[in-house]
């Protein structure tokens, strides 16, 4: 199984490279497009849903940006797979647990994914490390071209793309960037600055979309609309309100240093404390404490760690990724205490060698 | 069925679209109106003959009318893949994209609530061979299908080779060919049979 091989890259969105990557994790953009001669997935029968699935499979296959994609047949993997998939963000939780064909392109890099049989027919998505929304959106134009050359996606003159859901119909694009936002968290000005984008069409999610709590501070920015204005200007909606974002939580970065130096320092060290010593440990826990980490070394306070590890960590700490390294299946407990012995061997490889075992 | 705040019959029964997610709403008039009154007094988006409801979640589906036209509405269905608004309620998921046509009236207003607009001004598909821009005579097959199954269900022969002939005729316009993929790998497990 070529999933395995994924184990060993961390994928482009934990880079943790790319502008303003220290506050932006990643930028992505998607498109939702469906097939004019079949019904939407929920309503169309094992049958169609394997004929919609050959039918994109076969065409995108053809096209130039497909060929160098590589094809997982999600409908055949095991649920621990599939888990894997969602927390790499290849695919999406509902793609996950969907019933029937169903399928994931994607390519070396891990930036583009293309998701057939999801909500609609496909899903493109594109993916950029740090602040590079731009980027993302002229990746994505290209690779939707490409496909609409061979497949014709069902478009109505005044709404536009037709999706499942009226809430993805137009431009069925959806522009969001991960921030991580631990200092207006810590500041409790997070939930006024929330408000404040809700007041501007903007939904905030968490770390895994649409209904996903938020963990260790990461949050998703993204348009709700779709209908009514043009793909670029959705783009720029979200893009112009991520500067805006980065400098409140700057600021908030510095009150902290400045105020409550002390304090910080304190708790950030104590997070990098547990995690380098804990003997288990959940998931939730972990991401909390390596955002602060995070955070810590974002302002010095914390040497000898790169971004891209804790970057990595975010992810190999996640349940399915976990039990993918250890090779083995492994229960709630099992995965606590593999996940401490986990952090505890990669803290210590980067310091003095092996810290003696008490 | 009663009224989820209260003993009385349920006459206004509203569904709330929230980012994908569906909420039902069940209410008796007097708490439908103190629920629409308190999603705030903003004008509504849709078409004038709502006007007296003027709130936003007025332009949502199902809200002013009562029990007895949503059970009528509730039974219309799509000429193509056959779902009727009631699924389409309950579900918050379209059938196929003949829905928007067929049930254009309907899904105007709730458009115009979720997005504030009813007009698609992004990218727009460039079509070879003459063909319009709107997908409406491609998806005709997805109804044609339908019927091709049922005559052969009910063993008239002649009828499905008709439609069968009908959807290729469409489909030879519409989908072009593709070139052959270079050889794709193919990573699909073990089609059916058990490891």
């Amino acid at each position: 199984m070529k999933l395995e091989s994924l184990t060993q890259s961390i994928g482009e969105w934990l880079r943790g490279t790319g502008p303003e990557s220290d506050i932006v994790m990643s930028s992505r953009v998607r498109l939702a497009r469906n097939v004019a001669h079949y019904p939407f997935v929920s309503r169309a029968s094992e049958q169609e849903r394997a004929d919609i699935e050959r039918f994109l499979r076969e065409r995108i296959a053809s096209v130039p940006v497909g060929r160098g994609l590589e094809y997982i047949d999600v409908g055949h993997l095991e649920e621990i797979d599939r888990q894997f998939l969602v927390e790499r963000q290849l695919i999406s939780r509902e793609h996950a647990d969907a019933q029937g064909a169903r399928s994931v392109a994607i390519d070396r890099m891990e930036q583009v994914s293309l998701m057939i049989n999801e909500e609609d027919h496909l899903r493109i998505q594109c993916m950029h490390s740090g602040l590079d929304l731009r980027g993302a959106w002229e990746q994505i134009k290209v690779v939707d071209d490409q496909i609409e050359k061979l497949v014709p996606y069902a478009f109505h003159p005044r709404f536009g793309y037709l999706t499942a859901c009226p809430t993805n119909v137009g431009t069925g694009i959806r522009v969001s960037v991960m921030l991580h936002l631990p200092a207006l968290v810590i500041t409790r000005q997070i939930d006024k600055v929330f408000r404040s984008l809700h007041k501007i069409s903007l939904a905030v999610r968490g770390l895994y979309g649409e209904g996903s709590q938020a963990m260790g501070d990461f949050y998703q920015i993204s348009n709700q609309t779709t209908l009514g204005r043009t793909e670029e200007e959705l783009v720029e909606q979200v893009g112009d309100v991520v500067p805006v974002l980065i400098d409140y939580e700057r600021r908030a970065r510095e009150f902290l240093v400045r105020e409550t130096q002390q304090n910080v320092h304190d708790q950030v060290s104590r997070a990098f404390g547990i995690l380098r010593t804990a003997q288990t440990i959940s998931a939730e826990e972990t991401m909390q404490l390596l955002s602060r980490v995070r955070m810590g070394v974002m302002l010095g306070l914390i040497g000898d760690v790169k971004i891209a590890d804790i970057n990595s960590l975010l992810v190999r700490t996640q349940p399915a990724h976990l039990q993918k390294l250890r090779g083995m299946e492994l229960d709630v407990n099992d995965r606590n205490i593999e996940r401490a012995r986990y952090l505890r061997q990669h803290f210590e490889g980067g310091d003095s060698g092996r810290a003696s075992v008490n | 069925m009663k009224c989820q705040q209260c003993d009385k019959q349920a006459v206004f029964h509203i569904t709330e679209l929230e980012s994908g997610a569906v909420r039902e709403l069940h209410l008796c008039e007097d708490h439908a109106r103190a629920y629409l009154n308190q999603s705030g007094g903003e004008p509504s988006q849709g078409g004038p003959e709502d006007a007296e409801e003027a709130t936003p979640a007025a332009g949502a589906l199902g809200v002013g009318q009562t029990a007895d036209e949503l059970a009528i509405l509730d039974q219309r269905a799509c000429e193509m893949c056959g779902i009727t608004f009631f699924e389409f309620r309950n579900q918050g998921r379209l059938g196929c994209p003949h829905d928007y046509v067929q049930f254009e009236k309907e899904l105007e207003p709730l458009i115009a609530n979720i997005h504030g607009a009813t007009e698609h001004t992004g990218r727009r598909p460039t079509r070879a061979n003459s063909l319009p821009e709107g997908t409406e005579d491609l998806t005709r097959v997805i109804g044609l299908r339908r019927e091709m199954k049922e005559a052969i269900a009910l063993e008239e022969y002649e009828k499905a080779k008709e439609h069968r002939d009908a959807i290729r005729g469409i489909e030879d316009r519409w989908v072009v060919p593709s070139e052959p993929p270079p050889s794709v790998a193919d990573d699909r497990g073990a089609e059916g049979g058990p490891a």
